[in-house]
């Protein structure tokens, strides 16, 4: 935005919004809305206590675990949609359903088949992050020019190579920008699955902050878990935009 | 933000899928129109051919008939049981009544969402200073886990319909907002730099030209914020109290009636499937039926 | 042919100009410096080529003329009247079609005239007339997307004549179809000439295109973009259209235009 002939930056735009729950804070309009300085100053207080950092572990726990699988199964899956006309055929409507489809109401079921322990948060987790895992990289995979596959045969490479080489490379923007968007539906998918089974992490937090009417707490905990998705996002974006520089000249 | 721009889900197939089938935060492959897309889940089910379609929604239920017959647990109904227990819910009306109350803070929410969000991202594309005040909160909005805030509206606004509306609209408005913001953004210069030649003021450029142009991104945000909003429903029953649809899973599974359980997940999944695919119908029999020649 | 290397700044002709472009820079933000104190006159009832090499500033140029982009400095004016956005006067067409998708070849050609505010009767016979004049009678119904990228373009072109401006501006218009379709539609473009009396600004990289339809070229050269020559090749175009491309005058402007810009290709 420019004012007067200067352009105001972003940031400042947070700082006004930052001000604004600030004032409404300290004029205490709802007692759910605690003033942003203490806020802060309960983030600093609960970050070392053992209630939230066990809460913090549980999560984490869940949460790599769950993008490691949803990787680890994704990725290959993709490859092979994106290869193999048949696998393609088979699964996309699969994937494609289960990515639009509310799987949030899978939960009970994974809950009632495994439990309300870790187990059933990090199949939520899988559940959340795979599908667009599936669905990017085959895209990606799909999306290497042909030409690029001629000349890996011309020259002589051996599949192996041609992948390692070549393919991997052409597609990996896809697969990082499927990944990236993975990570972030799994935040959202392990907290989800925490709500539902309210035991564990981040949804016992919330549950014991907000029965105690701990707003600063609650809050606190709040802040800090979108923080902490916001630069998980930024992270991977950041990353994405490294290998960015060959993506829009492929083929 | 490079990455708000990126950002951006649009939705085919069955939500979710964009720009040539998923741009949702990010990259379509290949990486230039943003304003490419996939035909929806089912269409593409049913475009297959058929022989295929058949045999993999068969093998799906064979597999899942096959798999329960397995003694790994007791909750594990098999597909013929929910099937039983689906038609004994459909015949006895609970079913009906049950997405009678649950389908209200949907319908609702995503009413309000779909209008404001539609505004909101538009003004946003268009208008600087709107940009500038709310980009930086819709870029914490699509990252962050916003059920974590479901605890604090039942805490602010109790149990009620307004709870549960409240929740659908958050679920649905990020996605809504990111989608039209972007889609205005996007308008080809070249079609705007026509439509200024050809002496339109910026009011028949906006409504001739940017938002036509924009509207299958919007459409994608809206099939997006559906999906979303169905979350927030289900979410919201799961969470506050359960009536509805809500009600007879969590009744279902008290009284350990897995195969009815199963079958009430199970109709809320085909409903928002089918409610997603309705939308892109609307879109296109309504807004541009050069898309419906396409296929 | 007459040549006129580096023209005075002030026009010593005697027919009417009915574009004057008066010392136009422009400097885009950042720096780039796209044209240099231009000063050119177009005409009226003559076709104007522009031609240079890329990074020479023409289409920069004509999209000042249309009123699309802002002059740093200098003046256009359009019959004694200066530019400061787009205008009744002038019709542009784009390289790229600027079609829009959503919409029948009727109602792309129709838009101009429903965007003046003309009514629907009228104006889709007026369309109609143009869709025809431009050879695309019975398409009136189709999508863009279903027709090829020559017809698109002439969609652009009948959009454009529909609005009945007096000047054309045209920016590299046949330059995203096949070579093919490329030399019927500059064949077309001198038939068209005969039908419609109009002011013709053409923005073209290819120089046989240039010396073929034009009535006068004027040569850019790059960074920034400056005047370097004015060209008026006198070939009589008679009936045959063919024969054009196998005048001496024509293979000779050709190659004198050919050996000036190498120079700046280095």
């Amino acid at each position: 935005m420019v004012v007067l002939g200067y352009r105001v930056p972003m940031l400042a735009s947070l700082l006004v919004w930052a001000a604004l729950w600030e004032v409404l804070g300290q004029l205490q309009v709802s007692f759910l809305l605690p003033p942003l300085s203490s806020v802060l100053v309960a983030m600093v207080q609960i970050a070392p206590t053992p209630i939230f950092l066990s809460a913090l572990w549980v999560t984490a726990y869940a949460f790599v675990i769950g993008n490691v699988i949803s990787i680890a199964i994704g990725v290959p899956l993709g490859i092979l949609m994106g290869r193999s006309m048949i696998a393609d055929r088979i699964f996309l409507p699969w994937v494609n359903l289960f990515l639009s489809a509310p799987l949030t109401a899978l939960v009970p079921v994974i809950m009632v088949l495994f439990g309300l322990g870790q187990t059933t948060i990090i199949l939520t987790v899988v559940l959340f992050a795979m599908w667009i895992i599936v669905l990017d990289t085959r895209a990606g995979v799909r999306g290497i020019a042909p030409s690029l596959v001629e000349m890996a045969e011309s020259f002589g490479a051996s599949r192996w190579q041609a992948f390692r080489r070549i393919y991997f490379w052409a597609a990996l923007p896809e697969i990082l920008a499927g990944v990236r968007l993975g990570v972030i539906r799994s935040v959202k998918g392990v907290i989800i699955g925490q709500l539902l089974v309210t035991i564990v992490g981040f949804g016992a937090l919330f549950q014991a902050y907000g029965s105690r009417f701990e707003m600063d707490d609650f809050w606190a905990a709040l802040v800090i878990l979108f923080a902490f998705a916001f630069l998980l996002a930024e992270g991977l974006a950041w990353l994405e935009r490294r290998v960015d520089y060959y993506a829009a000249s492929r083929a | 933000m490079a990455s708000l721009q990126r950002d951006t889900e649009t939705g085919s197939g069955a939500a979710g899928l964009g720009l040539s089938r998923f741009v949702p935060f990010g990259a379509p492959a290949p990486r230039t129109a943003l304003l490419d897309r996939q035909p929806g889940a089912l269409a593409t089910f049913f475009s297959h051919p058929l022989t295929l379609r058949v045999l993999s929604v068969a093998a799906f239920c064979l597999l899942w008939e096959a798999v329960a017959r397995i003694p790994i647990s007791f909750a594990f109904p098999t597909f013929g049981e929910t099937m039983v227990a689906l038609w004994a819910m459909i015949t006895d009306f609970s079913l009906f009544h049950a997405f009678g109350i649950t389908l209200q803070p949907l319908v609702i929410g995503l009413l309000i969402s779909a209008l404001l969000g539609v505004a909101l991202g538009v003004a946003m594309g268009l208008v600087g200073w709107v940009q500038w005040l709310a980009t930086p909160v819709f870029i914490v909005a699509q990252a962050a886990p916003l059920a974590a805030l479901i605890p604090l509206i039942i805490f602010a606004y109790g149990i009620g319909l307004t709870a549960k509306t409240l929740v659908v609209c958050i679920m649905a408005m990020p996605v809504i907002v990111l989608n039209s913001y972007v889609a205005v953004g996007h308008a080809p210069v070249s079609l705007v730099e026509m439509g200024r030649s050809f002496l339109g003021s910026r009011r028949q450029v906006i409504t001739r030209i940017i938002l036509p142009a924009a509207s299958p991104v919007i459409f994608a945000g809206l099939r997006l914020g559906s999906a979303a909003a169905f979350v927030g429903a289900i979410l919201a029953e799961l969470l506050i109290t359960p009536v509805g649809i809500g009600d007879l899973i969590t009744y279902s599974r008290s009284v350990a009636d897995y195969p009815s359980m199963y079958a009430a997940i199970l109709s809320i999944i085909v409903v928002s499937v089918l409610f997603i695919e309705f939308l892109e119908l609307i879109e296109v029999t309504v807004f541009r039926p050069e898309k419906r020649a396409r296929r | 042919m007459t040549i006129h290397a580096n023209p005075p700044a002030a026009p010593a002709t005697a027919t009417d100009a009915v574009v004057e472009v008066r010392n136009v820079s422009k400097v885009y933000a950042g720096g780039i410096q796209a044209l240099d104190s231009v000063s050119i006159d177009f005409p009226r009832g003559q076709l104007t080529s522009l031609l240079g090499p890329s990074g020479c500033g023409k289409t920069t140029l004509l999209k000042i003329i249309a009123g699309l982009l802002p002059a740093t400095s200098g003046a256009v004016l359009v019959n004694g009247t200066p530019v400061s956005g787009p205008g009744p006067g002038r019709a542009f067409v784009f390289q790229d079609f600027a079609l829009m998708p959503w919409a029948t070849v009727i109602g792309n050609v129709a838009f101009g005239l429903e965007l003046r505010g003309v009514g629907r009767a009228e104006r889709e016979n007026t369309a109609r007339h143009y869709i025809a004049e431009v050879g695309l009678s019975g398409f009136e119904k189709k999508y863009p997307h279903e027709l090829s990228g020559g017809m698109r373009q002439r969609v652009g072109l009948a959009r454009a004549l529909a609005v009945k401006a007096d000047v054309l501006l045209m920016d590299e218009p046949f330059s995203a179809v096949d070579e093919q379709t490329r030399r019927k539609f500059q064949e077309d473009l001198l038939k068209l000439r005969e039908v419609e009396n109009k002011t013709f600004v053409f923005v073209t990289h290819s120089i046989e295109e240039a010396v073929y339809v034009s009535d006068r070229i004027v040569l850019l050269s790059a960074g920034p973009g400056r005047v370097s020559q004015v060209i008026v090749p006198d070939i009589p175009r008679g009936d045959d259209v063919d024969a054009i491309r196998r005048h001496p005058v024509y293979l000779d402007t050709v190659d004198t235009i050919w050996r000036g810009l190498k120079r700046y290709l280095d």
